[in-house]
């Protein structure tokens, strides 16, 4: 299999101090990478190190050459999706606008329409509410329309920052039950950051464990579910 | 039949008033900050205007290329002078905006004089409609102020571009996600501000006729205006605009006299600031500490 992205030695700086020191990493393509770890390991930070949100070093290998982006924008428009923590919602535009500005850069009409229409197939809950604000949204529809509005890139690389953040089990579930919709039927590449381990695991064919800006344990997910010492003394289940 | 015509010669400068406060906003949105140039700036393309119609050519070509020319100005001033402030404390920007009306100021009294020029206007003979209240000029500024307020409205609601600008002014870094170049939004956010301000000046200039102060007394209505309507919401500002042209003029007539009627527009900017901060139609923010 070949990497759709790679980092070697990625280091990341929230001005002069440095959060990242060197971690490597691979998400396969068409595979789902799992990034792991504790409150403050550095996990949201690799994210935003990829979309170029924070000043960073080292190297950034998108489809086997180093990431051509120069800015945040740039980034997106290599047809990298990011659903940040947060989620990022313009609260004062409508579920319909949020989504429209996710098609943004594209210029296909016709494949834009169909996009929407998948979308709304994978979410009936935002079809319904699109012409809502999308501040008045819960937890639940706000993730599930960044989401939306990631797709509506069309990425070949989703960036999932904790999307079980805040939410009840029940749309947890939900939602994770149609990222490996989107990654097997639409073949996005996921990279998902999550505290919830277990979860993560289950959806992802490889993980990497981070503490302290560093990765600690890495490889195929399976094998790191499977070692009872990293799962107690890391996941803490 | 005197309160009515005050009334709509009011409406008339509310309109004025009501594009420069739209101007001043826009900036505000996006950045924050109160564009304190945004007066020189249109008192400069009114003078591009006013030197383009002199030479003969036709007003309405001179006031399209001078409505062009301001908004890329615009961008140009956003791009050189005030991105490389954009990480600066607040204070150093408020005096890049001074030092910037000031050069406006005096560029303009350089290139042509500080004298008292007479502005032509297209509107002439009688006033439209058949209204008796307005002048020719008035009642045509007004109409122009609609058409300004129509287009601005249906950019910013139904074209791609307007969307990105909205969605850069309230969540920049959700914006560059979604590939949104927010640099460039910034600055056409400052050559819409710029090209609508200029709009603003050609209409002022036939009333309050062309001097490089001619825009101090309407940036201080158009601001005040601005902080009565909300200067974090569009349409409020507008809505201010207008309220304060009216009362301005209504107030001069028949309370305070046009010697101190300028005072009116302090009078409003404190009050609504003690009052309500947020203004009519502003949102109030919350902070968490």
């Amino acid at each position: 299999m070949t990497a759709i992205l790679e980092t070697l030695g990625l280091k990341a700086f929230y001005g002069p101090v440095q959060a990242l020191h060197g971690v490597d990493f691979v998400v396969e393509e068409g595979g789902v990478t799992a990034l792991l770890g504790a409150n403050g390991a550095g996990k949201t930070t690799v994210l935003r190190a990829i979309s170029m949100m924070i000043r960073r070093e080292g190297e950034v290998r998108f489809r086997g050459a180093p990431m051509s982006a120069r800015a945040t924008e740039d980034v997106a428009r290599l047809g990298v999706a990011h659903v940040p923590d947060g989620r990022g919602t313009f609260t004062d535009l409508t579920v319909d606008e949020n989504l429209r500005l996710g098609a943004y850069t594209r210029k296909d009409r016709q494949a834009v329409k169909a996009d929407f229409e998948r979308v709304f197939s994978y979410f009936p809950r935002i079809a319904e509410r699109r012409h809502q604000q999308a501040g008045t949204l819960s937890g639940g529809e706000q993730q599930m329309l960044a989401i939306s509005r990631a797709l509506l890139l069309r990425p070949s690389l989703l960036l999932l920052d904790e999307p079980s953040f805040g939410l009840a089990p029940l749309i947890v579930a939900e939602i994770f039950r149609i990222l490996r919709e989107i990654n097997k039927r639409d073949g996005v590449s996921l990279l998902i950051v999550e505290q919830n381990a277990n979860l993560a695991l289950d959806l992802a064919d490889r993980a990497y464990l981070i503490e302290t800006g560093e990765v600690v344990i890495g490889g195929a997910a399976q094998t790191i579910r499977d070692d009872d010492s990293v799962r107690r003394a890391y996941l803490g289940y | 039949m005197e309160f009515l015509h005050q009334f709509a010669s009011g409406l008339a400068l509310g309109g004025i008033y009501a594009i420069m406060a739209l101007a001043l906003v826009m900036i505000y949105q996006a950045t924050q900050l109160v564009n304190f140039a945004q007066g020189e700036m249109a008192m400069f393309s009114t003078y591009l205007a006013w030197q383009m119609i002199d030479s003969g050519q036709p007003y309405w070509l001179a006031f399209i290329v001078t409505v062009l020319i301001s908004f890329v100005g615009g961008m140009g001033i956003e791009r050189i002078v005030v991105r490389p402030f954009a990480k600066a404390p607040i204070l150093a920007s408020v005096i890049v905006f001074i030092g910037l009306s000031f050069i406006f100021n005096a560029l303009a009294g350089w290139l042509y004089g500080y004298s008292i020029q007479s502005f032509d206007t297209p509107f002439n003979g009688r006033p439209w409609f058949g209204n008796v209240y307005m002048s020719a000029h008035e009642s045509g500024s007004v109409l122009v102020t609609f058409v300004v307020l129509a287009l601005v409205y249906a950019f910013f609601r139904f074209t791609p571009l307007g969307l990105a600008l909205r969605a850069s002014a309230q969540n920049p870094v959700s914006a560059r996600l979604v590939g949104v170049r927010v640099g460039w939004m910034l600055a056409m956010g400052w050559g819409l501000a710029a090209a609508i301000g200029a709009v603003a000046g050609m209409m002022a200039a036939p009333i309050v006729y062309l001097d490089p102060n001619m825009m101090g007394g309407i940036l201080l209505y158009a601001f005040a205006g601005a902080v009565l309507g909300g200067i974090d919401n569009p349409w409020g500002a507008v809505v201010g605009g207008f309220v304060v042209g009216v009362m301005e003029n209504i107030v001069g007539a028949y309370l305070v006299g046009a010697e101190v009627k300028l005072s009116v527009a302090l009078v409003i900017i404190i009050g609504v600031l003690v009052v309500k901060p947020s203004g009519l139609f502003g949102r109030r923010i919350v902070a968490r500490v």
